[in-house]
């Protein structure tokens, strides 16, 4: 479960270029990505996110297609960097659905009326508190709250915190049976 | 039960299936660049792991490597430490590594298949989203995150939930000068950014297997674009024919093993997509797109549209702050647009068959005044293959730069960039804000139609131009 205030960022289709552009993909490390968050928009003064009101904000409420485009993950770091942990959109590109479940921000799938609802009461209350509740799967805000979306593979992990390598590396017999039956003319890099 | 290709794919790798969880797929081959892999390495090293298997993973420089001046250290000490990073690691780690400098290093996905690494049937990941591009072989390939690039080094398998299948077929016959560039990017408009979601593309019909593999390539390249993870076609002759003879491509009885297993490898006559969508080849046109999202496309022929006709709300509004940052006035025809810079190159359409055609073009004429055309083949064998060619001294003789291979302008993390408001005609596949440069602004073209327009400087199909005089040629001494 969380709670805190959200940013209603009302564009559709915001590719993983605008949340962070490749001139800020250079660093070689996991976090410190915060400062490559949507650059090239932060620029100007009025943007949501440089409003007062926007700061210490750890709900993103976007349009359709969010995260589209390029797989980097590291659109998941500077979000989370930035202090995001949710993002609630109506529909989330594949690959960024993905990289949050591993670097542990919620993404969550609302209908499109629901995020035009919470946009709306979010302009006209930027101080409205929406809770995450990741067990009921449910993002509520004043009196409303809807139902949202998320596998529940990705939601258990997501609240055990579980390591994807550690799972797999105990079912190490069944990859090394199914290596050893690999056809033989398969190429090799080496 | 009937199949479709993707189907047999991913049920030929599932290593462990368990109820409520996803599958455990193996993976055949795992491509590594600088970018998306530090973070990756760093988590094998401090848990401990070793790298499973090298020798199914290859690395290669191309995102941020300078095309120019290439023997000198490159000069942005941020890029430097990220290729620096990736050399230490595939040291550490064994992991086979193809440098600049090396005649097979190149983009990623130029790479793997002139290598033959990528073979019908196999899974192909890499952590970037063009990873798409593989499908053309009819492998299951797609871009991963650098959390997965991990889980990969670590186990060389991925969980997964299995994607749902989309058929797109073109039927009928592309005219002359409509290329695969133009049919990817019309399927895109017509199914928009988000339409592919969830699904792998089958792409099928007569227009598709008419492709060469390269084109092929092109298609599948941009499945992503429309939102899927993954772009397919059943392998044929023409793949065969392709790969017989790479360096990585099974030999003697091998290959006759392989090749009796690709036999089986398309969709089942009576198998069921999740969802089908049918384009008539006929009806298709050199294609460019007036937007910032690869789905706002239009014929060449058409003008920029007005957003106050769109009806769904979110894509009028969402066309009106594209027009805006393309600085275009709805109603202008799309053939009065000038450009700054031309790009040819790119993981889409930087291989020898899109410089071949774009010399064809660019062949005894000139660049028009000012405008900047760079050409940046996609791996350094293709490099060397147009130098042998002759396409190099086409294009210089033409006005162009001639560069070393790498992503350049695609992305713009080397200094190839657009600076703030230049417009720029791109083979590549992204004219989101800001991609080839901050403030940059894109028209996503063919190899012929960048051609063109470096000729004229507005937005050009081959078509349009006058024929070359042959005194020209004579002048030129070609
Ligand atoms: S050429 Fe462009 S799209 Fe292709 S891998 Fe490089 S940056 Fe990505």
């Amino acid at each position: 479960m969380h709670t805190g205030r959200a940013v209603a960022l009302r564009r559709s289709n915001v590719d993983t270029d605008q949340i962070i552009p490749a001139v800020y993909l250079k660093r070689v490390t996991r976090t410190g990505f915060e400062d490559g968050l949507f650059a090239a928009w932060r620029n100007d003064p009025d943007f949501v996110l440089n409003r007062p009101e926007s700061q210490g904000a750890t709900v993103l409420v976007a349009g359709s297609d969010f995260g589209t485009g390029s797989s980097r993950e590291h659109a998941v770091w500077a979000l989370r960097d930035h202090g995001f942990r949710v993002v609630v959109s109506s529909k989330f590109a594949d690959i960024f659905r993905g990289n949050a479940g591993k670097g542990g921000l919620v993404t969550a799938c609302v209908a499109q009326p629901d995020v035009e609802r919470l946009w709306s009461a979010l302009e006209a209350e930027p101080a409205t508190e929406v809770t995450v509740d990741l067990n009921a799967r449910t993002v509520s805000w004043g009196s409303e709250s809807v139902p949202f979306d998320i596998d529940d593979y990705t939601r258990w992990r997501l609240m055990e915190g579980l390591d994807d390598v550690d799972l797999t590396l105990t079912h190490a017999d069944q990859v090394a049976a199914f290596e050893a039956s690999r056809p033989s003319w398969l190429p090799t890099t080496a | 039960m009937p199949r479709t290709l993707a189907e047999k794919v991913w049920e030929a790798h599932v290593v462990r299936r368990a109820e409520g969880e996803p599958d455990l797929l193996y993976i055949d081959l795992h491509l590594v660049h600088e970018v998306t892999s530090p973070q990756a390495f760093d988590g094998l090293r401090v848990a401990g792991r070793p790298v499973r298997r090298p020798d199914l993973t290859l690395a290669t420089e191309d995102h941020n490597v300078p095309t120019m001046d290439i023997e000198l250290p490159i000069a942005d000490p941020v890029s430097r430490v990220q290729v620096d990073a990736l050399r230490r690691n595939c040291a550490e780690f064994g992991v086979p590594l193809h440098s600049l400098g090396d005649r097979d290093q190149g983009i990623v996905h130029v790479v793997g298949p002139q290598l033959g690494l990528t073979q019908p049937g196999m899974t192909v990941v890499c952590g970037d989203s063009h990873t798409s591009t593989h499908g053309a072989f009819g492998a299951l390939a797609f871009g991963i995150g650098t959390s997965e690039v991990e889980h990969v080094l670590a186990t060389q398998t991925l969980s997964l939930t299995p994607f749902k299948t989309l058929a797109v077929t073109i039927d009928g016959t592309l005219a002359p000068g409509v290329t695969a560039k133009d049919v990817i990017l019309a399927v895109i408009a017509e199914i928009g950014t988000g339409g592919g979601q969830g699904y792998v593309i089958e792409y099928r019909g007569e227009a598709i297997r008419a492709l060469s593999m390269e084109a092929r390539m092109t298609v599948c390249n941009m499945s992503i674009e429309a939102g899927a993870r993954a772009g397919m076609i059943a392998p044929d002759e023409t793949t065969q024919a392709y790969l017989e003879g790479r360096p990585r491509a099974p030999k003697g009885a091998d290959w006759d093993a392989a090749v009796a297993a690709w036999q089986e490898l398309h969709t089942d006559d009576d198998a069921v997509f999740d969802r089908e969508v049918v384009l008539d080849a006929a009806t298709l046109a050199p294609f460019v797109t007036w937007g910032t999202n690869p789905g706002q496309g239009l014929p060449l022929t058409a003008s920029v549209p007005d957003p106050a006709a769109i009806t769904d709300e979110h894509e009028r509004s969402a066309a009106e702050r594209a027009l805006t940052y393309m600085d275009l006035v709805p109603g202008t025809p799309l053939r009065d647009i000038r450009v700054d810079t031309v790009f040819l190159g790119s993981c889409t359409n930087g291989r020898i068959e899109d410089l071949r055609a774009a010399a064809e073009v660019l062949r005894g004429r000139q660049v028009a005044d000012g405008v900047r055309v760079l050409v940046v083949p996609g791996s350094e064998r293709v490099r060397l293959a147009a130098e042998d060619e002759g396409l190099d001294v086409v294009f210089k003789e033409a006005g162009a730069e001639w560069r070393h291979a790498g992503c350049s302008m695609c992305l713009g993390m080397n200094p190839d960039q657009l600076a703030p408001g230049e417009r720029s005609a791109s083979t590549s596949n992204r004219n989101f804000e800001g991609r080839q440069g901050k403030g940059g602004r894109t028209h996503l073209v063919s190899p012929l139609v960048a051609a063109a327009t470096a000729v004229t400087g507005r937005l050009t199909s081959p078509a349009d131009l006058p024929p070359v005089s042959p005194s020209t040629y004579a002048g030129k001494g070609i």
